[in-house]
């Protein structure tokens, strides 16, 4: 029995851990906050007490099948009932489960304790990419996958990091504690950094944390783990962990940039510009659902000639700004970005239409 | 019933081959295929919805029709009454757990989601932060029109008593039953069906009155929600508990049933005390607290 | 054949004049219990086939990166689909057709308890699968947001959606009626003689089973309307902008789920309780330790549905509460692993193909019990939760539990069914063939899950091609191997390997062995005699009583 224990813990470290640190194919990916080092361990040590039932369990049975068969010449020895036994193989299978409920338990308290993280960064999931929010430090982007289509389709080698890759990743600093606001603008999804041990769904509606404490520098990389329609394979997740002054860099360079591109709202555009900028808008935000050809697709309505489109333009601004049953408040979007979004829609997909201003957005919100 | 030493008829008695149950089937399809086609405005929707409801309505006649002919013609022994009371006990226990589905929702919006929205929480400071909860009145961050809550006094109020007192009048009339006075067992019968038409005509009343008076719609947040599923599914629950208690009614004054062999009746008196229990929950949960 | 089954064939005999149908009639109009049995017996197989065709469309998708087959839409369309339709359509009607099939013949009653209504449960199954199949061509399509069917994702969706939950309605009454039928059968309908505590394991277990689905099927009914009223009536229950929150669809939704997965488990446990004790010509060791273990893991299934939302941000009480919950289920399953290893040691064991696939059943389901010990835990199931790790477990549990149990039934209650043998040397290469190629599709999904790979993705990283390229290959073999058994069914149905005795197994004791194979049309019309089944009572050494 010793030798057996020794030597599936052996088998476990070595199918575990050994492969795990040297490639992430067959187990964990290497952990690198101490979270996921516990979950490592807590995994390999349930493996460890498993693997020994499970050769003792199937030992005794093989042996049996071995054996005792009529072919062998072996008779039948009708007992069927030992209360020993059944006391036995009750009571010892509970203690087990206790010697795994005790490691599990404490790691759970600590997996759940978010208190004192030195950053907030809120992780908003939308069909199908992903918006940071450097929650204390004013600004915020969306991240996107950078995979070409091409290689989704085959017409072009894949690279390494295939599905992998985003424009913008996150940038966190190395050895402080952050935490993710999680939420959504449309339906749920999950993010997750398996590197990290963290795994958190996006609800709409609600606020959920986790948070991790990176021991390395070094690009990680997730998905997005929960179900949210036909791009859920397709919306990545991949942190950048930086020393603390590169990330005091980072985040000077991005207070400006914000500040540089941030708009007037009372400016009144001209109508070429407001729809140019409003096909940025369109592109980053709503083709998703109404496709870039605004003719739609399943149940996500045409806006080519669509009554809201190029009727009153209240009826439009409303849709945009509070949504309707699938379709999200975009609330989120700045007064000149949703005044542009709409100018475009009014004017574009063979539409003529009126312009509206940011002013009139900023009136309608009130 | 003695589970362990139950009784055995010589012959139990199964049924012959029957059309009602696929008769059933199609209905059922119909009606499933026609509700989607018509939420979703596909043309024919209606139209395959009240075909399916015809068809239905006709399986509903045939099928009771056979059975009450088979037990008049006392093809039923002993072992099959106490099959149909068994079936017809976790039949009510199906029921129970339809309901804890929805009072599930509503405990869970109550405490849980409701609270978390409007007060101080991640999720009120960051995305609802002008919403402050407050139930039945304010549910809901996000709302078209406002709403007043239903107050328990008045209408539910009212009809709690007619249900408790139809409780009463039903199990007068079973007394009739047992000890064979048939008049009793009438005018019992005949008062408890009359009280389930009051409530339902309440119920009817005050929905319209809500409606169009209170603003409170299916729309009116989790408690707009929760309020019309509950009473709405227990509504239904009445009528169909009353169409029960009608048929048996029929039955009655048609001379059926004697004072042993009575199980429609007592079936449709148990579905009735079990609607009784579950208004009494939507009363103390739904309206007054 | 023993002398009792030849009077009770002639018994049977004079009483075929009863106004059996002909024809379609036959099997429109069923009252029979074995003719609802077959229909749900070859509707489970169709599902199968359906379900399965599904799972290569997915298959071939992931069986190398980048998009080859499919629109992403159309795969989350087949996912979801074949999740419904195997769990709703092949395995659980298969344990109803058992049910049917069996118990009667099994507790000596003549039908089930309730005829008529036996024949809409198993009516109501077809017009729901339709439903589901026309959904693949409305606009929008067939639903895509997982067997689950969350919302937000499940309120986004076209008509399709609307068309699943009504089908889930159907399947839902078709359930509570079936279960309806099995609880009054198993309580009611029972020869004189044999006590609750003397009957089979299988009864036992089918009994359990039905309960949950009572339990549980309206909660789904439930969950499943209020999504029809936030789809197009205006109500809020999963939407938070009106007070709502899509994670109470998930609570309501795995109350119902849970219990579900333990429908799909007790009945495979009653099966191979029935077989394992046949071939071990010994009987079955801690019955009554059976007994309690199977009503322990159905009381506990309802304490535990929050495993499947680990990651949805419960507070830490909440993990740790259903985190210690699912784990205890270990122990009462536990219980029934030894005792059936404690039913085969010293015994007398011949290896037919019910024997094989009962043992294969004890080894795997294990394999998957240990996998879902190990999701249990909630800090590794917050890393596993939606990866292929619980894919390879709940195929551990589902096919090679659930759906290897169903085969063995198949061929060891055929002989009763058709009065031939099937064919052994096929039945023996359907097991082995199924066995290699199982572990092929499905273990190497546990790596993909260790290593991260998402669930429900029709395109993935590199670095998990390997494994996805293997359990394609896998998957498309251990699909061929299942014409194998329909091919032994159908030939044994043509005459197999030649006749079959009433008993053809020598170490089978229950009821169902003593009449005639195959089991004429009406069985035990008139109650079997105590005597007869105190005999079969005795060589199960379940004679004394149990307190
Ligand atoms: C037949 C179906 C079936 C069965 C029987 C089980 C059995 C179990 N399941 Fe599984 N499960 C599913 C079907 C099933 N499951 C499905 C379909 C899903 C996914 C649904 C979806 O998301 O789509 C799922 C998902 C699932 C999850 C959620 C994963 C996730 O999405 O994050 C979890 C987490 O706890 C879990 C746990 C368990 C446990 C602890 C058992 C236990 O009952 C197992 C107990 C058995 C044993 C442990 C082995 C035998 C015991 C011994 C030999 C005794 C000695 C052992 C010890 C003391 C360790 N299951
Ligand atoms: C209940 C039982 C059950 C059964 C029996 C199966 C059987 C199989 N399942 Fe399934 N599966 C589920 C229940 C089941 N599954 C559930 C609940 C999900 C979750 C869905 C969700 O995420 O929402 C799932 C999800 C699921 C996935 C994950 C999909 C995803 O996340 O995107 C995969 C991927 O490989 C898969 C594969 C298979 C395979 C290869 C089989 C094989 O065993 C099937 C073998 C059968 C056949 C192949 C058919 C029979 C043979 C023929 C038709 C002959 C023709 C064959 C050839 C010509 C080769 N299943
Ligand atoms: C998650 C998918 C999704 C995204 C992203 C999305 N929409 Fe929509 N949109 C919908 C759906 C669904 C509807 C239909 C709502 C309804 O009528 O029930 C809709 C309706 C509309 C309509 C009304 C069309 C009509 O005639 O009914 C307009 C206008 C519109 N969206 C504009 C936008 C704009 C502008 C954006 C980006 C800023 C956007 N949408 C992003 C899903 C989406
Ligand atoms: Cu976002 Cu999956
Ligand atoms: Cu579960």
């Amino acid at each position: 029995m010793r030798a057996m224990r020794t030597l599936a813990a052996l088998a476990c470290s070595l199918a575990l851990r050994g492969v795990a640190a040297s490639d992430s194919r067959i187990s964990f990916q290497t952990p690198q906050t101490l979270i996921a080092q516990d979950i490592v361990d807590l995994h390999t040590w349930i493996m460890v007490i498993i693997i020994v039932i499970f050769v003792a369990v199937f030992g005794v049975m093989f042996y049996a099948v071995f054996r005792h068969r009529k072919s062998l010449g072996h008779k039948a020895r009708p007992f069927h009932e030992n209360t020993t036994v059944e006391v036995l193989w009750t009571v010892i299978p509970a203690l087990i489960l206790a010697v795994m409920a005790w490691p599990a338990a404490k790691v759970v308290l600590a997996q759940k304790d978010s208190r004192g993280a030195t950053i907030t960064i809120k992780a908003t999931g939308y069909q199908w990419f992903w918006g940071y929010d450097y929650v204390d430090y004013g600004f915020g982007y969306k991240s996107k996958l950078a995979t070409p289509r091409k290689q989704i389709d085959n017409a072009q080698d894949k690279d390494p990091h295939y599905l992998l890759e985003v424009d913008e990743p996150l940038v966190v600093p190395v050895g402080q504690k952050v935490r993710i606001l999680t939420t959504s603008n449309d339906v749920i999804h999950s993010w997750a950094m398996p590197a990290f041990g963290v795994k958190q769904d996006a609800i709409p509606g609600f606020i959920r944390d986790t948070w991790f404490k990176a021991e390395r520098e070094g690009t990680f990389r997730g998905q997005c783990s929960e179900l949210c329609g036909q791009d859920h394979g397709f919306m990545p997740i991949v942190v950048k962990v930086v020393s603390a002054a590169k990330f005091q860099d980072y985040v000077s360079q991005k207070q400006a940039a914000a500040k540089a591109s941030a708009d007037d709202p009372n400016k009144i555009w001209a109508m070429a510009d407001l729809v140019a900028r409003g096909q940025k808008v369109y592109e980053a935000n709503c083709q998703a659902c109404h496709q870039a050809n605004g003719m739609g697709s399943g149940p996500f309505p045409a806006l080519v000639n669509s009554k809201i489109a190029t009727g009153p333009v209240q009826g439009h601004l409303s849709i945009v700004l509070h949504g309707k049953s699938a379709m999200p408040a975009w609330q989120g979007l700045s007064d000149t970005e949703i005044a542009a979004v709409i100018t475009y829609e009014r004017n574009h997909f063979n539409h003529v239409g009126d312009i509206l201003q940011p002013k009139d957005v900023k009136l309608a919100r009130k | 019933m003695n589970v362990e030493n139950g009784v055995h008829d010589a012959h139990y008695f199964v049924p012959a081959p029957s059309r009602w149950p696929i008769v059933g089937s199609l209905a059922l399809f119909l009606m499933a295929l026609g509700t989607a086609f018509w939420i979703n405005r596909v043309p024919g929707g209606n139209w395959a919805l009240l075909a399916g409801t015809l068809v239905l309505v006709w399986m509903l006649f045939g099928w009771f029709g056979d059975v009450i002919r088979e037990s008049q013609a006392h093809s039923y022994g002993l072992q099959v009454d106490h099959s149909f009371r068994w079936g017809m006990s976790w039949f009510i226990f199906s029921e129970v757990m339809f309901f804890a589905a929805f009072f599930g929702a509503l405990f869970y919006t109550r405490v849980i989601s409701v609270p978390e929205l409007g007060f101080f929480s991640g999720t009120h400071e960051l995305l609802w932060p002008g919403f402050a909860a407050d139930w039945p009145a304010a549910t809901a961050p996000k709302l078209d029109a406002p709403y007043q809550a239903m107050a328990a006094v008045g209408i539910p109020a009212t009809n709690t008593a007619i249900l408790l007192t139809s409780g009463v009048t039903l199990t007068w009339a079973h007394w009739g039953m047992v000890e064979n006075r048939r008049t009793q067992l009438k005018i019992g019968l005949a008062l408890t069906v009359l009280l389930g038409v009051i409530f339902l005509c309440l119920q009817a009343y005050e929905y319209h009155h809500a409606w169009e008076k209170m603003g409170l719609t299916l729309a009116s947040g989790a408690y707009g929600a929760t309020f019309y599923m509950l009473t709405g599914f227990h509504g239904m629950h009445v009528l169909v508990g009353t169409i029960m208690l009608a048929t048996m009614l029929v039955r009655v004054l048609r001379g059926h049933f004697s004072t042993e062999h009575h199980f429609g009746f007592e079936a449709a008196a148990w579905y009735w005390h079990f609607v009784d229990v579950v208004w009494l929950l939507l009363f103390v949960f739904v309206y007054w607290l | 054949m023993t002398a009792s089954t030849e009077t009770l064939h002639l018994q049977h005999a004079d009483h075929q004049a009863h106004a059996d149908a002909h024809g379609w009639r036959r099997w429109l109009y069923a009252t029979n219990h074995k003719d609802i049995g077959t229909l749900y017996l070859w509707f489970s197989f169709s599902m199968f086939m359906l379900g399965g065709t599904m799972a290569l469309g997915i298959r071939a998708e992931l069986f190398q990166p980048g998009l080859q087959f499919w629109h992403p839409e159309f795969f989350n369309q087949l996912t979801t689909l074949h999740g419904i339709i195997m769990v709703f359509g092949a395995i659980m009607p298969a344990f109803t057709g058992l049910a049917n099939w069996m118990l009667p013949l099994m507790l000596g009653a003549p039908d089930m308890a309730f005829a008529r209504m036996n024949n809409w449960s198993f009516w109501l199954l077809p017009p729901a699968a339709a439903l589901l199949v026309i959904s693949l061509f409305v606009p929008g399509g067939a639903p895509a947001g997982g067997w689950t069917l969350y919302p937000p994702l499940s309120i986004q969706a076209g008509m399709g959606m609307d068309l699943a939950i009504f089908a889930i309605h159907l399947l839902g009454l078709s359930s509570i009626m079936g279960s309806i039928n099995i609880v009054t059968t198993v309580l009611n309908m029972r020869a004189p003689g044999m006590t609750l505590l003397k009957m089979p394991m299988f009864a036992w277990t089918s009994l359990v089973t039905a309960y949950l689905l009572i339990a549980v099927a309206p909660v789904l009914a439930g969950a499943v309307t209020m999504l029809l009223t936030d789809r197009h009536f205006g109500t809020h229950f999963f939407k938070a902008a009106g007070g709502g929150d899509p994670v109470l669809f998930q609570h309501i939704f795995w109350f119902f789920g849970h219990p579900e997965v333990y429908i799909m488990a007790l009945p495979a446990f009653g099966i191979v309780s029935q077989i394992l004790p046949t071939f071990a010509r010994k009987p079955l060791f801690g019955y009554v330790s059976m007994v309690y273990a199977v009503c322990s893991i159905a009381i506990l299934s309802f304490m535990v549905w929050a495993h499947h939302m680990f990651a949805v941000g419960l507070p830490a009480t909440a993990q740790l509460f259903f985190m210690f919950m699912t784990m205890l289920i270990a122990v009462p399953t536990g219980v029934k692993v030894f005792n059936w290893i404690a039913t085969m040691w010293q015994g007398e064991m011949t290896f037919e193909t019910p024997m094989l696939f009962a043992i294969g059943f004890v080894c795997l389901f294990t394999v998957g019990g240990f996998s879902g010990l190990v999701l249990s835990i909630a800090p590794i199931d917050i890393q596993m939760t939606d990866t292929y790790y619980v894919v390879a477990h709940f195929h551990y549990v589902l096919v090679a539990g659930a759906l290897f149990s169903l085969f063995g039934a198949t061929y060891y209650w055929l002989p009763k069914w058709t009065g031939q043998m099937y064919n052994e040397k096929l039945g023996k290469l359907h097991f082995w063939w199924s066995m290699i190629w199982f572990n092929v599709t499905f273990f190497p999904m546990h790596f993909l899950g260790l290593a991260g790979m998402p669930r429900r993705i029709p395109d993935y990283p590199l670095q998990f091609t390997d494994f996805n390229s293997v359990a394609s290959v896998g998957a498309f073999c251990f699909g061929l191997g299942q014409l194998l058994f329909l091919y032994n069914v159908i030939n044994t149905i043509r005459g197999g390997a030649g006749r079959a005795p009433a008993r053809p197994w020598e170490g089978a004791h229950t009821l169902e062995w003593e009449v005639a194979s195959p089991a004429p049309h009406h069985t035990w019309e008139m109650p079997p005699d105590e005597a007869l089944v105190k005999k079969g009572l005795r060589a199960q050494l379940l004679d004394q009583d149990h307190e």
